[in-house]
């Protein structure tokens, strides 16, 4: 399953944010949970309403139904929210780290924390539990993973939740250094890129790719001409797809018919 | 219902099979011959419009409907195609000249887009598309000395056998013969062993692969024609535009594309066109709706993608087939009057594996 949204439910997760810590005035740690609860049940939902239509019917039929919910998020939440950028106060921001020469804010220093901590958990969760085993079972074979006993329906669901609810962090940890505004979602499809590059279903291998495509990015704005920062994800994106189709760290190897 | 007796082995591939069609499909080519006469300038223009889409959605049927490639990224054509036309024009071709020309080197992106592409399929493909969409786009906007950037490029006056091209009729004229002559060739190609082929891919690689199909030559021959065909409608669109600039060539673009596709009915020529007129209807349509709706939300900027998003999901969940689907079922409904069944139309659903494990 494909989710050409994602970048999307990210922005809805940091617009509830947005509510809940800057308009209710939550503490940002209750928000954060709430938030992400919020996203994590909305996606449930999402997949036991809408998307479970379409399972068994061409994988086409889910990138378009997926390309079309990003468009309705974003007329939604513009709705609802308004264009302008928001954000919300964190108990962390404005000051910075210091370690020896080198100054870190605590914006980005929070993001790199969040990342590894999610990465480790999904990391653990993936490997160790009976759900996290039988989600990736779903995700190589839909029909076999049914047949030894496996409650598809429900499991594809919590995908969707947990996939919601990791977006919604995304979303809270980007929103102090980019604004909270209906189109920030595009971010999306360079962590799309970024999937790719390190093989759909590997973890690390989206770390790594992400990281590729951010210091490339940085690269290039620094050496190149300018116009380069924004096509070279994209080019690295074709290149990598070129080289290595299925990714840095390919889940599985191609079978022979 | 209908029986035909057929005489005659050429009968299978007739485009017009009986007298019916050739009636109705007569009645329509003299309809849209005469319609500069009883239309107004806006509606001949949204007419015309239509039918540039649907020489578009010709090219991007062919590809998705009918070779099961996906492409995200076919705004990238149009707008190689659009940004060709009125360089050579500015530079002194003939309007018929540079139509080619303009085809031409579209149909040669695509070819290497399509030859890159090889390698992947389904999800990658799309993503790989949708890739070089965004780098045309960004390589339009930075090459300022070749197009002028977000400043814009005029697109010059054309003429056509000595007669300049300014009124809405005779750009309508050239826009419908395109239409028929593309249409055509696209119907002729189809039923041809390359269309053959073509459909053998979009149903089994494997077994296409294997009755002897040589897949990099066929797939790369749907990318080039489908970007040649596009490219084509790049041309005929930058007249409409009258001023390129890179942001009229978005991903909503190449969305839009695709949306006419899947509303008019994957896998049918008919489909292409149903899908065009909702496409370039769809605007008036909602400009009528805005008057009804409370301000707040007619005047929202992101309307009109959300309608379109909402819309694709509403057709996917509802009407895969599209238009065209929902039309062969009320026909076979009347056809088969008592007896017609829902189930006759049900689709083979296919559980997914992961893509790797072809």
């Amino acid at each position: 399953m494909v989710n050409f949204a994602q970048g999307d439910l990210m922005m809805l997760g940091a617009f509830v944010a947005v509510t809940l810590i800057g308009g209710v005035g939550l503490p940002w740690v209750l928000g954060l949970f709430l938030s992400v609860l919020a996203l994590a049940v909305f996606g449930y939902l999402l997949d036991a309403f809408v998307l479970r239509r379409v399972l068994g019917e061409p994988q086409f039929a889910i990138v378009m139904l997926t390309i079309g919910l990003g468009f309705i998020f974003r007329a939604v939440a513009g709705l609802v929210w308004g264009y302008d950028p928001q954000s919300f106060p964190t108990p962390y921001t404005g000051k910075s780290l210091r370690v020896g020469e080198i100054v870190v804010s605590y914006e980005n220093f929070a993001i790199l924390l969040g990342t590894l901590v999610l990465c480790v958990v999904l990391f653990l969760f993936f490997r160790h539990t009976r759900l996290g085993i039988a989600m990736q079972a779903t995700s190589q074979n839909q029909l076999a993973a049914y047949y030894v006993g496996i409650p598809v329906k429900r499991v594809f669901s919590l995908v969707w939740a947990i996939s919601a609810g990791v977006a919604a962090v995304a979303g809270i940890l980007l929103a102090p250094v980019s604004l909270v505004q209906p189109g920030m979602g595009f971010i999306g499809i360079k962590a799309f890129a970024a999937a790719v590059i390190g093989g759909f279903g590997s973890i690390p291998g989206a770390l790594l790719g992400g990281w590729i495509i951010g210091i490339a990015e940085q690269f290039a704005g620094v050496y190149l001409p300018a116009g380069f920062q924004e096509m070279s994800a994209y080019g690295i994106l074709i290149v990598a797809l070129i080289l290595r189709p299925q990714g840095l760290f390919a889940q599985i190897q191609r079978k022979k018919v | 219902m209908r029986f035909l007796f057929k005489t005659h082995y050429n009968q299978d591939i007739d485009h017009l099979k009986h007298g019916g069609d050739r009636f109705w499909y007569g009645l329509l080519l003299v309809l849209v011959a005469a319609a500069p006469a009883a239309l107004g300038t806006f509606y001949l223009g949204e007419l015309n419009l239509v039918m540039i889409y649907a020489i578009a959605g010709v090219g991007l049927m062919l590809l998705v409907g009918y070779t099961g490639q996906v492409s995200l990224g076919h705004a990238a054509f149009l707008a190689i195609g659009a940004y060709t036309h009125s360089l050579l024009l500015g530079a002194g071709l003939p309007f018929l000249l540079s139509i080619v020309a303009a085809v031409l080197v579209s149909a040669l992106v695509g070819a290497g887009v399509g030859w890159i592409a090889l390698r992947m399929t389904g999800i990658y493909l799309a993503i790989a598309t949708l890739a070089f969409a965004m780098l045309t786009e960004q390589t339009i906007s930075r090459a300022e000395w070749l197009t002028g950037g977000f400043r814009g490029l005029a697109v010059p006056q054309a003429s056509l056998f000595g007669m300049p091209l300014t009124q809405g009729w005779q750009h309508y004229y050239v826009t419908l013969t395109l239409l028929v002559l593309t249409l055509l060739a696209a119907l002729n190609i189809l039923r041809s062993s390359t269309g053959r082929a073509m459909v053998a891919i979009r149903d089994s690689e494997i077994s296409a692969e294997s009755v002897g199909i040589n897949l990099a030559v066929y797939k790369t021959f749907a990318f080039a024609l489908s970007a040649g065909i596009t490219g084509l409608a790049g041309a005929l669109f930058a007249h409409r535009l009258g001023y390129l600039s890179p942001d009229a060539f978005t991903f909503l673009i190449s969305l839009q594309l695709l949306l006419m596709v899947v509303v008019g009915g994957v896998g049918s020529m008919r489909g292409v066109i149903y899908g065009a007129l909702f496409i370039g209807f769809l605007p008036q349509l909602l400009a009528i709706a805005r008057d009804t709706l409370p301000p707040r939300i007619a005047q929202a900027p992101g309307l009109e993608p959300g309608i379109f998003g909402l819309i694709l999901v509403l057709v996917i969940l509802f009407e895969p087939q599209g238009i065209f689907g929902r039309w062969l079922k009320i026909k076979s409904y009347f056809q088969l009057f008592p007896l017609y069944r829902r189930a006759t139309h049900r689709r083979q659903k296919t559980y997914l594996r992961t893509e790797r494990l072809r």
